[in-house]
């Protein structure tokens, strides 16, 4: 194959998975490791490396637009990134040890982790009574509702930290933004309007990805010929994802999408078992 | 009754500017964000299209296979004499290096707009954020 037809295909591949990426809030880097392993049979270390930009573009393209809107607690996510860039340091330095094949069977489980945490119930209420530690860290907040500003509270701030170091582990080990994890953390633990977890987990994932892309950049997982077409291509997808949600409800598309990804799941799962990495 | 309803009016303003002062942060942090991606971007695209006009019809390298890329790559310093020397390759990875920083300047605004407002609890953990990234550029955790 030439280099002109693999970047041709590579970035319609590559704008695929952005668009999926954004409409179903998994992000643009969980789509690109199966395309660029299964379909091109590129060394996982190099997908994981292009994963990793394509979760900072996705990240950074999104969150820009949903500061304007005033959703994101900043304060709330800048803590939090105390975790996930502990967890994403440590989780770069696990990946030199972990074999390529069970590194795939780990993506595997958090892509079918992922999927499910996609269609579960969202927390849609506000707490009105909070921790302290939360008051005092200063987490507490309100966000713009149709009848005005909602104000929410936060509670259990240490199991929150606690998932998501666990979140940055695995954003460090596979290259994505473990945004299902950060979700959990937000949303099932510290009881956070989907609205404001949703918004400020994206908003990390730019800082987490970036902890651990210094890392791999340096050991050479980040090849330019791979970098182009996954960069423009997943950017180019996610921004008509965020288009197209403004217009559409996208519930049967994320239906069928996490479908699509448990399949991709097991076959990950499946191709680390047979020692196919 | 009057100077009552005038010192309310006051604290109204008051805490308008407050509010609007962080929003004001708050929209260029996504400023910011967005110059970030979009400078990164262009960089990569005309590094791309260098790269298409001049190797587009060689055959594509193995990637089967993990190599790892070479010095010319991976360091700051090699990344910019091939930047100098119109290097393709050397262009996109400028590029990545561009949308890579992106979120770790977003990270020192962060820090300044703290500062500005006083917060110090918020100038401490953004710090803190910061070290674990300065920490993890220039530990050599690359082994």
């Amino acid at each position: 194959m030439s280099i002109l037809t693999f970047t041709l295909i590579l970035i319609l591949g590559a704008y695929l998975a952005g668009l999926v990426g954004s409409l179903t809030g998994l992000g643009g880097g969980v789509v690109v490791i199966p395309l660029l392993t299964l379909v091109f049979h590129v060394d996982i270390r190099y997908a994981i490396g292009a994963a990793l930009l394509a979760s900072i573009a996705n990240s950074s393209g999104a969150a820009s637009a949903y500061i304007k809107e005033g959703i994101t607690n900043i304060r709330l996510g800048m803590f939090l990134e105390i975790a996930t860039t502990i967890g994403a340091v440590l989780g770069a330095l696990i990946a030199v040890y972990t074999p390529t094949n069970t590194i795939a069977i780990i993506f595997g489980s958090v892509l079918l982790f992922s999927a499910a945490m996609t269609l579960r119930k969202k927390n849609q209420e506000a707490l009105t009574e909070g921790s302290k530690l939360s008051a005092m860290l200063k987490l507490d907040s309100s966000y713009p509702g149709p009848d005005g500003p909602i104000s929410y509270k936060l509670k259990n701030v240490g199991g929150g930290f606690s998932i998501m170091t666990l979140a940055g582990v695995m954003s460090g080990l596979l290259g994505i933004g473990s945004g299902a994890l950060k979700v959990l953390a937000m949303d099932t633990a510290m009881k956070i309007p989907f609205k404001v977890s949703t918004t400020t987990s994206n908003f990390m994932i730019g800082v987490t990805a970036a902890a651990s892309a210094v890392v791999y950049l340096q050991r050479g997982y980040m090849d330019p010929i791979i970098a182009f077409p996954v960069v423009l291509g997943v950017l180019g997808g996610a921004f008509t994802g965020a288009k197209l949600l403004t217009r559409i409800n996208p519930q049967t598309l994320r239906i069928i999408f996490c479908v699509a990804i448990t399949f991709v799941a097991f076959e990950m799962i499946y191709n680390g078992y047979q020692h196919n990495f | 009754m009057d100077t009552n309803i005038t010192s309310k009016k006051i604290d109204m303003k008051k805490t308008d500017t407050v509010i609007l002062q962080e929003r004001d942060v708050e929209k260029t942090v996504g400023k910011l964000l967005r110059t970030g991606v979009f400078t990164a971007c262009i960089v990569v695209l005309i590094g791309g299209i260098l790269l298409l006009s001049q190797y587009g019809t060689c055959a594509m390298p193995d990637y089967r296979v993990f190599k790892g890329e070479g010095s010319e790559f991976i360091t700051f310093d090699g990344i910019i004499v091939g930047l100098f020397t119109f290097k393709a390759m050397a262009i996109i990875q400028f590029g990545v290096l561009l949308l890579i920083i992106t979120p770790i300047l977003r990270i020192a605004f962060s820090l300044f707009a703290f500062a500005v407002e006083k917060d110090r609890l918020y100038v401490v953990i953004t710090m803190i954020v910061l070290g674990i990234i300065l920490f993890s550029t220039f530990s050599g955790l690359k082994i």
